[in-house]
């Protein structure tokens, strides 16, 4: 299989819920996790006589996802029905956008192996989800909850510019960390808050014409993504090998079995009859709302990510990982700014101590019981000398479990390293005075024997000493 | 006729009616004729006309996302044909 | 005098005053429905109790000094497609048929707030598609002037139970015709206001851009103060207007002197017009210019294909409305069905009646995949050319007249089995939904066979008071509204 003499073309659709309170086009709560339809009204249950009336908050989250993603707003968009038959579909048709989106040609930058390459976004759009249906495993039922009927998204899609797996799976995790930084997504891919769908195609090397894409659906998670679009373009590049060729078609990917198959549809592709939606005016967008969403954007990913290679000269790998978390890259720059010390060594801290009491406690950073003074505070006491690295591990632990200040805590362990030159001496010339054996064997040549006594005045110092003053005051005192 | 029996069933597919042979033969006759009642439409200008999408002239305000009471579950399920719990209750859907 | 000989503002008034109580004129009401609705079938649910509870309460209001209104007290009916809590509602549909509402419309909310006693929910042409309501899926309706024809439709029942006096007015909707129309076959006064006057939120949808609810009365200060009560922006409705309503009764007999009402050309050249109908529109229209008006010929070009733009735009909009009507969540659902696929096509089959097929089928091929730009979009573009007609004609007159209807009541059973024919019965009434306009149809004369005459008067957008104001002045020099049907107590 010589898939390398082929080029595969992807394209992505990201639904993104959006994090609003109430549903686009009535009142009831968008919160996961209730009893089965505990959360709709006659609007969204599609009861005879309900119409839609706009939520605002949509129109905002929208905007900002438009202009982060660099898209053109359209002043003026279109409702439209979509029209097909599902029991989780109470109207029988879903409110979404067809001519005339709100949002249009933009682009969101990814890191490849070629370097940065932008990825065009086609358009930007609105509609509601529908609800969910279950298998009921006991009858030959399905269950029908229409908690999520109505719960607004935005639908991304991508230009088919993206070349490999690879770079589907950067471009979701950059897009679902641009839509985690707006505040208008949990990015949750498991719970389904986020969904992928790929168009893929493959077309020999060299040739003019894309090939024939297929749909993939059902792809539950970011692990996923890259399994099924490279089993896809596997299956694609053997089918035309053999002469076969490419069908028109929407595939599901199994995750068992790691492979996509041809959904089994009862009719061909649907007609789903796009119209204006009679019952919602064009959304208008007022004069001066773009730009006021502009100036409240935050500083998303990409942006930060450069900043903080460049301001706080970081490796690459370091900053990814305090931008790929905009509370985590907050504190860190809270942090950094009381300190003033070396920022590498802060982020050593980071993504080493911090990010393990993290994940070790299952707590996140909203809960976090120290301040970012007293993370500085101990970070300079191991620079003065005060704290050994590993004794600021167990105050930073201690300082994580229950937000005391670190010198507080370093005190009651007994972990703050003696500086007091005198008793540094005092402490030397005893160890000194009880081995004049190893004394000679010094003098005599014998370097090695200073770890000895190193050890001997840490033990007297009950370990407390400054390892650095310890040393130099041996060495001084031994003539060196 | 303007209609065949095949689209006369594709629509109705479409619509999901499932017309009895006899309704389907009318509907051919009937919508045929009304079909070809308002082909005169065709010869109207239209060329620099926009459509009328959208009936009222004056815009309506949006709504604050405030959290309003939903249904409880005898309201939302009070005339469901069939339900398990506070689901409705489907024929089984295949994939 | 019989309490049911009254108006609704006249009911009003003896209720103020303590002369009558609420409860009285509901147990009138409900004396004559079952003297007459035997012969009539207006009624698919009468709400005995609830109507003498909301009567009781009202008479309490009197009694505490605390009345809701001018109306309150006063009984009326409701098309059975006015989504009432607690009470069926069918519109006129077996696939809706046991359906109880859980939550009251906006309108029917209003209504309780002015404390008018809702007597029953009132039958009509299935999903209000139809012209006789003899497409309700469980009788027709009869007209109370010959019992033989029918009320017109699609609020025929409202029509019917205003005319025989059962309520002392009804709320109906209009969607091509559907107010007007029977209101022109039955004798009285019903008004389609502007698209976007009235909250459509709670009221079964037919076609969305065209359906308006409105006020079916037998005079027309009735019309108004009960226009009054439902006319109001409602913040649950994307397409209800925020546009403060006037006090309609106000100016309501201010005259028609120095107005200039437009006679159509295409209007009056129809063919297929009853003569007797003609006759009287045009007497009419001089008794009108009598009064002080200038009657100015207008031409309104685009009026011969409003028929098909309608009957392209109106099964669209429906095909899509009337999805929701699957057997999942409520109404019908077909038993015995071995799929999901069987249990819609069956339940659909089996709830819905003939001509809503019809519509449905012819929806939802107008917007299928190759013939949407030819017919759906089409239509919409002529539908901008027939609204720009009357921005036109709207230059240089205030109004415009013509007959309501092409005939009068005709025979139950003449016209339901040739849709092309029944369609013709909305020629005069559809321009006006297709451009949103305020229209009126009072009662202007009859023929020699006994039947009702309508006149319609249409207006500008958001003109209600002038065009009431054009009717009252028409109506008050002659007494057609006041003559009663010949119903004899069965």
């Amino acid at each position: 299989m010589s898939v390398a003499d082929f080029q595969p073309v992807i394209g992505l659709e990201v639904h993104a819920q959006l994090l609003t309170r109430s549903k686009i086009f009535c009142g009831c709560s968008t919160e996961f996790g209730a009893p089965p339809n505990a959360h709709t009204c006659a609007v969204c249950l599609g009861m005879p006589g309900v119409l839609p009336v706009l939520n605002e908050k949509v129109v905002e989250y929208a905007v900002r996802v438009g202009r982060a993603l660099e898209c053109r707003i359209n002043p003026v968009s279109i409702w439209a029905r979509k029209n097909y038959f599902y029991p989780d579909l109470p109207k029988g048709y879903q409110i979404s956008q067809y001519d005339q989106p709100l949002c249009e040609h933009g682009g969101l930058e990814i890191d490849t192996d070629e370097g940065p390459k932008r990825v065009r976004i086609l358009r930007i759009h609105l509609e509601e989800d529908a609800g969910k249906n279950v298998h009921d495993a006991g009858g030959g039922e399905s269950l029908v909850d229409l908690n999520r009927s109505g719960v607004p998204l935005v639908e991304i899609v991508s230009e088919p510019d993206l070349r490999s797996s690879t770079e589907a799976g950067e471009y979701l995790k950059a897009l679902r960390d641009v839509l985690v930084y707006l505040g208008v997504n949990d990015g949750n891919l498991e719970e389904g808050s986020f969904r992928c769908d790929a168009n893929v195609s493959v077309m020999r090397k060299g040739a003019t014409q894309y090939g024939q894409r297929v749909e993939l659906k059902n792809i539950n998670s970011f692990r996923f993504v890259q399994k099924a679009i490279d089993y896809e373009i596997g299956r694609q590049v053997e089918l035309i090998e053999s002469g076969g060729k490419v069908a028109q078609e929407t595939r599901l990917f199994d995750a068992v079995r790691g492979e996509t198959r041809s959904m089994r549809s009862k009719e061909e592709a649907h007609d789903y009859r796009y119209f204006p939606e009679p019952d919602l005016p064009p959304l208008c967008i007022p004069a001066g709302y773009v730009e006021r969403i502009e100036r409240e954007l935050p500083e998303l990913p990409r942006a930060k990510l450069h900043r903080f290679i460049e301001k706080y000269g970081l490796p690459a790998y370091d900053a990814k990982i305090l931008v790929g978390d905009r509370a985590l890259a907050d504190l860190f720059e809270k942090v950094q700014a009381a300190y003033a010390g070396p920022a590498k060594k802060l982020a050593n801290w980071f993504t080493g101590e911090l990010l393990r009491l993290l994940k070790e406690e299952s707590s996140d950073l909203g809960a976090l019981r120290f301040s970012p003074d007293q993370f500085a505070a101990l970070l300079k006491s191991v620079d003065g000398g005060e704290l050994s690295n590993n004794a600021a591990k167990d105050v930073f632990a201690e300082m994580f479990r229950t937000g005391r200040a670190p010198k507080d805590i370093a005190q009651e362990k007994g972990l703050i390293q003696v500086q007091d030159a005198g008793a540094v001496e005092a402490a030397v010339d005893a160890v000194l005075a009880a081995n004049p054996g190893e004394v000679e064997k010094y003098r005599a040549g014998k370097k090695q024997v200073l770890g000895f006594l190193v050890g001997q005045v840490m033990k007297a110092m009950k370990g407390k000493g400054n390892p650095a003053l310890v040393n130099a005051a041996l060495k001084a005192k031994l003539g060196d | 006729m303007s209609l065949t029996l095949e689209e006369v069933r594709h629509v109705a597919g479409l619509a999901r009616l499932s017309l009895s042979a006899e309704e389907e033969t009318l509907m051919r006759t009937q919508l045929s004729a009304i079909l070809d009642a308002v082909a005169e439409l065709s010869q109207v200008d239209t060329s620099t006309v926009e459509p009328t999408s959208h009936a009222a002239g004056e815009v309506a305000p949006w709504r604050a996302d405030e959290v309003r009471p939903s249904f409880p579950p005898e309201k939302a399920l009070g005339n469901a044909p069939a339900k398990v719990g506070t689901s409705f209750a489907v024929p089984r859907i295949l994939e | 005098m019989e309490p049911t000989e009254l108006s609704m503002l006249e009911l009003g008034r003896k209720l103020g005053s303590g002369e009558l109580s609420s409860v009285e004129a509901v147990r009138a009401c409900l004396g004559r429905v079952e003297l007459f609705d035997g012969q009539v079938k207006a009624f698919l649910e009468v709400d005995r109790e609830g109507a003498l509870a909301q009567a009781e309460a009202a008479d309490r209001r009197r009694a505490a000094g605390k009345r809701a209104g001018p109306l309150d007290g006063v009984p009326v009916g409701l098309k059975d497609l006015f989504l009432t809590e607690g009470l069926p509602t069918t519109a006129g549909s077996r696939i809706l048929e046991g359906f109880v509402a859980p939550y009251d419309g906006t309108v029917v909310k209003l209504l309780r707030a002015a404390g008018t006693p809702i007597l029953g929910k009132l039958n009509m042409d299935e999903f209000a598609m139809g012209s006789s309501t003899e497409n309700s899926a469980f009788f027709p309706t009869r007209n109370p002037w010959n019992l033989e024809t029918s009320p017109g439709g699609s609020s025929g029942g409202s029509a019917a139970a205003v005319a025989a006096r059962m309520v002392f007015g009804a709320l109906g909707t209009d969607t091509g015709g559907s107010i007007r129309q029977p209101a022109a076959l039955t004798g009285t006064v019903g008004l389609k206001p502007t698209y976007g006057r009235v909250s459509r939120f709670g009221v079964v949808a037919f076609a969305s851009s065209l359906d308006q609810v409105g006020p079916m009365t037998r005079d027309v200060p009735d019309c108004a103060a009960l226009l009054q009560t439902i006319a109001a922006y409602d913040p649950c409705d994307s397409t209800s207007a925020p546009v403060k309503a006037p006090d309609y009764l106000a100016d309501i007999e201010g005259g028609v002197k120095g107005m200039k009402l437009g006679l159509p050309r295409e209007y009056f050249e129809l063919p297929g017009m009853d003569p007797e109908v003609g006759g009287a529109v045009e007497a009419a229209t001089r008794a009108l210019e009598k009064l002080g008006a200038e009657l100015v010929p207008v031409s309104l070009p685009h009026t011969r294909y409003a028929l098909a733009t309608y009957y392209l735009v109106a099964p669209a909009e429906a095909s899509s409305n009337l999805a929701r009507y699957d057997g999942v969540r409520y109404g019908l659902r077909a038993g015995d069905v071995a799929n999901l696929l069987a249990m819609y096509g069956r339940t659909r089959d089996q709830g819905f009646g003939l001509e809503v097929k019809r519509r449905v089928m012819l929806g939802t091929y107008a917007l299928s995949a190759g013939y949407y730009d030819a017919y759906y979009l089409k239509a919409q573009k002529v539908r901008t050319l027939i609204k720009q007609d009357f921005v036109d004609a709207f230059r240089t007159v205030d109004a415009v007249l013509s007959p309501t209807s092409p005939t009068p009541a005709f025979r139950i059973g003449e016209k339901v089995s040739d849709p092309l024919a029944m369609y013709l019965n909305d020629v005069f009434t559809l321009p006006c939904n297709l451009a949103g306009l305020p229209g009126l149809s009072v009662p202007c004369g009859f023929t020699r066979a006994n039947l009702p005459i309508g006149l319609q008067i249409l207006g500008r957008p958001w003109d209600e008071a002038r065009v009431l104001r054009i009717g009252r002045a028409f109506e008050r020099e002659h007494d057609f509204h006041r003559r009663s049907p010949p119903l004899r107590a069965s």
